[in-house]
């Protein structure tokens, strides 16, 4: 079947299967591998992405599920060349170590602090905690994003 | 000036003797302490790229036509394949090829584990290649899986001889102790997961392979797959740019590899064969399960007489046995030290290296033996490991090329002095305490490795080397390597690594062997690349060469000249200054080893048997420390890995089939931020004089080593209960709790008998 999406502002086609998720469609078909696929079932967070500016695992969204709705991932989050506050947070707070979270990170962090700009510890504990992190023992991401809630 | 040496080798502390050319390393160190970048905190030079999604990893490589495989795996742990039928799955939509047992020497019709491959397809999709393999008839001979390791050492299913290494005469050492602990240690397997699951691309043009691979060694990937494949290495390149993880599990091609390649040579189209999770959390290797029988002996000022160690390691059904008595064996100055590893040959997935294996789970062991000891002979456990402190190390009697753990001690002490603080916190059921472990282990690189340095007239430098950036920050280290010898700042240098036809040979990442091999050669290329551009300055401004040197993009003179490195550079026009360096060889007659030490306080809710940390401080010696803030970030994420080990991680099989039942992230509980406690992190600092022109070691592993020994020992402070098998459950806990109460009980009631006696 073919859908209309709209990701990162810009209206795209693409022929899909009835059961293909949304996070198979931006990889594979549109294109758009930032959002990444590690476990397949919502329990890492890589895939994390905005629909409707709410906080969804692109994993478990079927991408026919997101026509008409506006989804953004993480090459969304800035301009064609910039950084959003978020990924130059990540980027200097040395949050990023292998990398493969870091797109889900960005994205969960950018939507926590457009509800909460100024979170606690606790709360940063609780909306981040659904993104797994294999490498840097977390410890530099609390920093990035104290440092990108005070940019 | 290339130069033939018989040396020792080693990696993940398994040591071979080989002859080797090496180049001469002719560079004084630098001083100590922070230079103009080499010392300094530095953000990763690729960090825009990974923050912005556009880092290109193998997951994200997309060719045109290229095809998806699908593996079928074996759902029994011990089968034979009594018939197999893929006629079906050949006629499903999107079907390109299949391969079956027989077609790669990687699939078999006789699985020994859960997860071995047995047959796999290529299709136009993975959707499609999966729901063919479901088309595949097979008929099983279901087999009796061995499954339990003393009863694989008793019938001598081993995967290797076992490995015994005695010093001294330990009978005579227990004889001569006024204190002896015997206690039984238990780890769990333990699964890497590395958010990347393991995946490699191949295509083939003319006779040329090229793999797109997740790894941790492009170079033994290649020499692996051109002799499996009877190619000259030069007809096969390898290509890792940007890697999802690995801690020790990628350090070979897997099966995956060769069934791509093989499925890209039937069919003429690239192929992508990469696991879901589920084949990554049977198929892809774990930290093997030990048992651990232990045994320590002292005089009661608390000299070691005794340490010996029976270790079986359940490797799988291949594999190897790592070094669980390592520790032992190099940590402390005891005369009589047996140890005997045996590695159990068994019908579970195979073991793979993961972040310092076999030392991680042997320190758990030697460590909370230790502090066992400590209680028994009523002596402060950092006292008895500083009374016990080896100077040299015992196994061959050779110097340490440098070795700081006392003063890792020395900075302890401030830590440990909060211990009475920590334990009056106590309140209620939630009881506090306070526990330390030390580390020791490899580290020290070696030879072979090259690296160039390419200088353009824009003055800019590309660091050109084909070694990879498994995630540690490698690529930022080399570029502040760089950057400090040839006297710019960061953002001028480029490091181009990543690709077998692109740059010499670098060695492997593992074995936190990255920074002292490769920095080195780094370094001897930039220097190389510097003395050019000086020469070119003395002719050009008529000074003599031992005048000029690179300081803060400037070409200086001694008596206070000074100019933009441009207006060297810019003379080249379209020439290239090309340096190049080599990684020099190993001290020789030393041992170049890792040394730390971890203090944990912990709190326990010995009503539920929660188990929270607090906080770990960890203060490592290895020598210069390159970048403080991959160094602290690197001993953070250890810490972390470590407190996963300690307290949740677990790959359960079931106990009747031998089938793995944690094969998912939802069954397979990883540390999330939630769990994160106030981490400290220090280093000694001191560059190791003896090694390289650098005096760095490697930090991947070393952070991972104490954590679950000292969290065990702060447990023990807090509670009075040994804790003596991973992981600490609140089943666990409780259960040493209720140990810990019957053994006082017993004691009480001993106590109350003697003084009945004595009246």
């Amino acid at each position: 079947m073919r859908i209309e999406l709209d990701v990162n502002g810009e209206q795209l086609e693409a022929d899909v299967w009835a059961g293909e998720s949304l996070l198979y469609v931006l990889r594979e078909r549109l294109g758009l591998p930032g959002s990444k696929n590690a476990c397949e079932q919502g329990e890492c967070g890589s895939c994390s992405v905005l629909l409707d500016g709410e906080l969804v695992c692109a994993c478990l969204v079927l991408a026919a599920q997101a026509e008409g709705h506006e989804v953004v991932t993480v090459e969304g989050l800035a301009g064609a060349e910039g950084l959003h506050p978020v990924q130059a947070a990540f980027a200097r707070a040395g949050a990023v170590q292998c990398g493969f979270c870091t797109p889900g990170l960005v994205v969960t962090t950018a939507h926590l602090l457009e509800r909460n700009p100024d979170p606690s510890e606790d709360e940063i504990r609780e909306a981040l905690s659904g993104n797994l992190c294999r490498c840097t023992g977390y410890a530099k991401i609390f920093d990035a994003v104290k440092l990108a809630a005070g940019t | 000036m290339a130069r033939l040496i018989r040396t020792e080798k080693e990696v993940e502390g398994h040591y071979t003797e080989q002859w080797i050319v090496v180049d001469e390393d002719a560079l004084d160190q630098w001083p100590a302490g922070p230079l103009q970048t080499v010392g300094k905190p530095a953000p990763r030079v690729d960090g825009r790229e990974r923050a912005r999604g556009e880092a290109t990893y193998t997951a994200d490589i997309q060719l045109p036509g290229m095809l998806h495989a699908a593996v079928l795996r074996s759902p029994h742990a011990r089968a034979r394949v009594r018939s197999l039928s893929l006629s079906s799955v050949l006629a499903a939509p999107g079907v390109r090829a299949v391969l079956e047992p027989g077609d790669s020497h990687v699939l078999t019709d006789e699985p020994g584990y859960h997860g071995a491959a047995v047959a796999a397809v290529a299709a136009d999709t993975f959707a499609q290649a999966r729901a063919a393999l479901a088309q595949a008839a097979v008929e099983w001979e279901v087999l009796e899986p061995l499954l339990d390791p003393d009863q694989a050492v008793e019938k001598g299913s081993l995967v290797s001889e076992p490995n015994v290494s005695e010093r001294g005469a330990t009978e005579r050492g227990v004889s001569e102790a006024e204190a002896v602990v015997e206690a039984e240690y238990r780890t769990q397997t333990v699964l890497h997961n590395s958010l990347e699951t393991h995946q490699a691309v191949c295509v083939w043009e003319s006779g040329r392979l090229d793999v797109y691979i997740s790894t941790q060694f492009l170079w033994g990937v290649r020499a692996t797959v051109a002799e499996q494949l009877e190619l000259p290495p030069d007809k096969v390149r390898v290509v890792c740019n940007f890697m999802g993880g690995g801690f020790g599990s990628k350090n070979g091609p897997g099966e995956y590899t060769f069934i791509a390649a093989e499925l890209a040579r039937r069919t003429g189209r690239p192929v992508r064969c990469a696991l879901t999770r589920r084949e990554e959390n049977l198929a892809t290797g774990n930290r093997n399960s030990t048992i651990q029988r232990l045994t320590a002996g002292a005089r009661s000022d608390g000299t070691l007489t005794v340490l010996k160690g029976d270790y079986v390691n359940s490797v799988g059904f291949e594999g190897w046995s790592p070094s669980t008595g390592g520790p032992m064996e190099l940590l402390y100055a005891c005369e009589n030290v047996r140890v005997a590893e045996h590695g159990a040959k068994l019908n579970t997935p195979p073991n793979a290296a993961f972040r310092a294996p076999g030392f991680v789970e042997g320190t758990f062991g030697l460590e909370c033996l230790m502090d066992e000891l400590a209680a028994r002979l009523d002596l402060d456990p950092l006292e008895l490991r500083m009374r016990n402190y080896a100077d040299s190390d015992l196994v061959d009697g050779r110097p340490f090329s440098s070795k700081n753990l006392l003063e890792c001690y020395r900075r302890a002490q401030p830590h440990w002095a909060r211990r009475e603080e920590v334990r009056a916190r106590s309140q209620g059921p939630w009881k506090h305490g306070m526990g330390l472990a030390s580390q020791v282990w490899y580290g020290g690189g070696g030879p072979p490795s090259y690296a160039w340095v390419r200088v353009g007239s824009d003055g800019r430098v590309q660091v050109v080397t084909a070694m990879q950036d498994i995630g540690t920050g490698s690529r930022t280290a080399m570029a502040q390597i760089a950057a400090e010898e040839l006297g710019l700042s960061l953002d001028r240098i480029e490091v181009s690594l990543g690709d077998t036809s692109r740059g010499p040979f670098a060695s492997i990442s593992a074995g936190s062997s990255t920074i002292p091999s490769m920095g080195p050669a780094v370094r001897s290329a930039a220097a190389d690349a510097a003395r050019q551009i000086v020469e070119i300055a003395a002719q050009r401004y008529h000074l003599e060469e031992r005048v000029l040197s690179l300081r803060n993009g400037h070409i200086v003179s001694a008596d206070g000249g000074s100019w933009p490195i441009e207006e060297i550079t810019e003379l080249l026009g379209e020439g290239q200054i090309l340096g190049k360096g080599a990684r020099g060889p190993n001290p020789t007659g030393m041992r170049t080893l890792t040394f730390g030490v971890q203090l944990a306080e912990v709190a326990v809710d010995i009503e539920t048997g929660e188990v929270l940390v607090d906080r770990i401080v960890a203060i490592h010696d290895v020598g210069r420390v390159i970048n403080p803030l991959g160094a602290s970030s690197q001993v953070e994420g250890g810490i972390i890995q470590g407190i996963g080990h300690t307290l949740s991680e677990d790959r359960l099989l079931d106990p009747g089939t031998g089938t793995v039942l944690t094969q998912t992230l939802d069954a397979y509980k990883l540390p999330t931020i939630a769990d994160v406690p106030e981490i400290v992190a220090e280093f000694v600092d001191r560059p190791d004089e003896h090694l390289t022109n650098l005096g760095s070691k490697g930090l991947g592993e070393p952070p991972i080593i104490p954590t679950s020994a000292a969290i065990a020992n702060a447990i023990r402070d807090a509670t009075g209960a040994n804790v003596r098998s991973l992981p600490i459950t609140r089943e666990e806990m409780l259960r040493a709790l209720r140990a810990a109460r019957e053994r006082e009980g017993l004691e009480r009631t001993a106590e109350t008998v003697g003084e009945v006696r004595s009246a």
